[in-house]
């Protein structure tokens, strides 16, 4: 019963992967990173490892996707101010 | 290939996938058995030798501390990389006229959100970090879970607090006092005839907080270097948006 669980979970952890690769948008695929990090913390502490679950919540969850979006704000940021700087009107230089 | 070509190619290997992963499912070995000596023989010994509960932290932190001091000094290395790529440019910084804006403001929900998701957070990533010997925890997820809370200043849009907190010297001198306090912990029992990393502190009663020498030292340890090796890494990427300048390339 439970090496269905199991089975089943690896399965969906597949298919969460596969839509990460498939996302286009950076912010949803970041999103979908950290939604794919949750799933694997839910498989390792199925599979009986509590600690690396937690890891994998600090790491996968939180730190990695926390990592991507800070670098995506620090490059629209400075996208924004470029334009903004040189002071035309058509400045909504976005970079998705 | 043609669009159809291509998807009954994917059935067919998702079919094909789809058995062999069945197969493989039935004939896995039962579900929570462990083969192989380590694992038990550690799990036997390492309550009564090292008086912790959570044997992976006996095994971080003391069996192969070796292995973590190492690990510890990858993510020091890390951050000292970040912080020399991305570090500022003093005097070229060039501010834009009008003070720039995100488009969204912050609803009504996460401002309230806000400072009892801090209060948590911080009390939590305290409890995993001194519990770290006894449950699932220790220094690292709680570093993590402790850098969270600086970053939830800044989605408050308290920016000000934000700096106050991130941008001390303070930080940094709390990253170099957690990389350097794990070596001197290893080092000290050498002063006495002992091995490196030795467990030379009394190992206390088990289960209780202060409990298990050198481990609750260590992940002390490691739980300050990773606080302040994240957010430090934070405030290095946000700098240039808190300041509201960039700066100049040509």
């Amino acid at each position: 019963m439970m090496i269905w669980f199991g089975a089943g979970l690896l399965l969906l952890i597949g298919a969460t992967g596969a839509a990460v690769v498939c996302t286009r948008n950076v912010t949803n695929q970041v999103l979908a990173l950290g939604f794919y990090g949750l799933l694997l913390a839910l498989m390792f502490f199925v599979f009986q490892a509590p600690d690396v679950a937690l890891s994998q919540i600090t790491v996968g969850a939180v730190a990695l996707p926390l990592m991507v979006m800070l670098a995506i704000a620090r490059m629209r940021f400075r996208d924004r101010a470029r334009s903004a700087a040189q002071g035309s009107s058509s400045s909504e230089g976005r970079h998705d | 290939m043609t669009e159809r070509a291509r998807n009954s190619l994917f059935f067919i290997a998702g079919g094909v996938l789809l058995f062999l992963y069945a197969y493989a499912a039935l004939n896995l070995p039962a579900w929570g058995s462990y083969r192989g000596p380590y694992g038990d023989a550690i799990a036997r010994v390492a309550v009564y030798e090292r008086h912790v509960t959570d044997i992976v932290n006996a095994i971080n932190y003391d069996y192969r501390g070796f292995d973590t001091l190492g690990e510890e000094f990858i993510l020091f290395t890390a951050v000292l990389g970040v912080s020399m790529l991305l570090r500022k440019e003093e005097g070229a910084l060039k501010r834009p006229a009008s003070r720039l804006q995100d488009d969204a403001g912050l609803s009504a929900a996460v401002r309230a959100v806000n400072l009892p998701a801090l209060l948590v957070t911080t009390v939590f990533g305290l409890y995993i970090g001194l519990h770290g010997q006894l449950t699932p925890g220790g220094g690292f997820q709680a570093g993590v879970i402790l850098a969270t809370g600086a970053v939830l200043v800044y989605v408050c849009e308290n920016t000000g607090a934000f700096r106050r907190i991130t941008s001390h010297a303070l930080v940094e001198i709390t990253e170099a006092f957690g990389a350097g306090g794990y070596a001197i912990i290893g080092i000290a029992p050498l002063l006495a005839g002992l091995p490196f990393l030795c467990n030379f502190i009394p190992l206390g009663t088990t289960g209780d907080v202060f409990s298990s020498g050198t481990i609750a030292l260590i992940s002390a340890c490691v739980g300050l270097e990773v606080t302040a090796s994240f957010v430090l890494v934070v405030y290095i990427y946000l700098q240039e948006i808190i300041a509201g300048a960039f700066p100049e390339e040509d």
